[in-house]
């Protein structure tokens, strides 16, 4: 067996939580996201965590279950509507919240994961996502310097992966998964279905082993849908 | 007559051209894609990861690895490609998706654009919208003419938080097709029966007639 492969959630994050750290967390909405790992990293108690996620779950999944509990200091985040306990704790000034714009928030998971401190965009010029930060014009247009972002943590959900770490992502549940995956000290993947090298085509691997630190098959997903919106015919 | 929902949503796909690569907004502008000219082949971009976006699946088709960005269950199409969030992203902030179709709160006569926030109320956040509107060539704004208490939202300047500056081409209301020009806010076309006038009185921004 594989060094990387781990029985479940509770033993592949076994070691890698501490108070304060931060993680990057994949999914969009609800797809996607590593429903295991959320639940394992509750049970753990570990407490003041940073949180990068696109979105903060709902109240009763997703990472709503972590702010339930009182283990999040602060998101960055894209999203977060949806959820009553973060508008709750927000208010009350009980949770921070840095709100980045989606796609400056993939671009710093994409830029932290292949060692690029800062890039320029044009996303947010002359909005308040501006203010503080430097800004410089190239050929006559304005652009905004935004961080690379790396996390001590990233947990990552995957439709099939082999025991080397390949990962191969599914329709529209790979989202942020992938950049985030490379931008994490640890990366941490939990797929539906764990396969041998050489079951995958490696012309079709979405993440290659070398960013995978840990996989582990998950039992029974959920899969919740948040909004299940369908057509007559 | 002003025009109806569907109405606005028709004319909007009219700026539509065939093979364009198209990225619409949650709400109203989701609807444009219900009135695409037969025989023009319009691909539609989902930021969260996908092009190539078909309707709404039956109860059977349901796939919870299949979402749009506005986290509603969708399906694919044969042209369908999946791809992550960065990359999805640089084909926005590359400049590479032909138009973006969005709400909008206010819009300012120098093309600023508020659409994410407003002060003293839950900040939901602004998702995609500002990457959209810095990245994408041309954005249409397709929005009613004015709030539900009857206040202007084409304005000389936006008062609410902006989500790009200087971003929007075209806005298309209930009571016609307008365009960010010299001088303010051109008239392109009126909905059936709407006069200059009526538009000046419900806007606050300089409107310019041809």
């Amino acid at each position: 067996m594989s060094k990387k492969v781990y029985s479940d959630a509770k033993s592949a994050l076994d070691g890698v939580l501490f108070d304060g750290m931060t993680i990057l967390a994949g999914g969009f909405g609800l797809c996607g996201i590593p429903e295991h790992m959320i639940l394992a990293i509750r049970d753990s108690g570990v407490k003041d965590l940073t949180i990068a996620s696109n979105n903060a779950g709902v109240d009763d999944f997703g990472l709503g279950l972590l702010l339930q509990t009182r283990q999040v200091k602060k998101m960055i985040s894209s999203y977060v509507g949806e959820n009553k306990t973060f508008e709750a704790q927000f208010l009350a000034g009980e949770l921070e919240l840095e709100f980045n714009p989606q796609g400056t928030l993939a671009e710093r998971c994409r830029a932290g994961g292949a060692g690029i401190p800062a890039f320029y965009t044009k996303t947010g010029v002359g909005t308040l996502i501006a203010e503080g930060k430097e800004t410089k014009e190239f050929d006559g247009v304005t652009y905004l310097m935004e961080r690379g972002l790396t996390g001590d943590l990233a947990i990552v959900k995957a439709w099939k992966g082999d025991t080397a770490g390949n990962v191969v992502f599914r329709k529209t549940a790979r989202n942020f998964n992938a950049p985030m995956a490379t931008a994490g000290k640890i990366c941490v993947v939990e797929v539906e279905e764990l396969v041998e090298p050489g079951q995958l085509d490696p012309d079709g691997i979405h993440l290659p082993s070398i960013y995978t630190h840990r996989i582990f098959e998950g039992k029974d997903f959920e899969k919740r849908i948040e909004f299940r919106t369908v057509s007559d015919g | 007559m002003a025009w109806t929902r569907d109405e606005m949503c028709a004319r909007a796909a009219l700026e539509l051209e065939d093979g364009f690569y198209v990225n619409l907004g949650i709400g109203m502008p989701t609807k444009v894609a219900n009135f695409i000219p037969d025989g023009m082949d319009v691909n539609f971009q989902s930021e969260n990861g996908m092009l190539g976006m078909g309707p709404f699946p039956t109860d059977n088709e349901v796939d919870p690895d299949l979402i749009n960005a506005g986290k509603q269950t969708i399906t694919e199409t044969p042209k369908s490609v999946y791809f992550d969030s960065a990359q999805s992203f640089a084909m926005i902030r590359g400049g590479h998706i032909n138009m973006s179709i969005l709400g909008a709160l206010q819009v300012a006569e120098n093309g600023d654009l508020a659409n994410w926030m407003i002060p003293g109320k839950m900040v939901k956040g602004m998702g995609g919208a500002m990457d959209l509107v810095a990245g994408v060539k041309r954005v249409v704004i397709l929005m009613d003419h004015n709030a539900k208490d009857g206040t202007a939202k084409l304005l000389k300047e936006c008062n609410l938080p902006l989500t790009g500056a200087g971003v929007v081409d075209d806005i298309i209301t209930e009571l016609g097709v307008f365009r960010i020009g010299e001088g303010g806010v051109h008239i392109q076309e009126l909905a059936p029966g709407v006069t200059v006038d009526e538009v000046r009185a419900k806007s606050e921004a300089t409107i310019v007639t041809q």
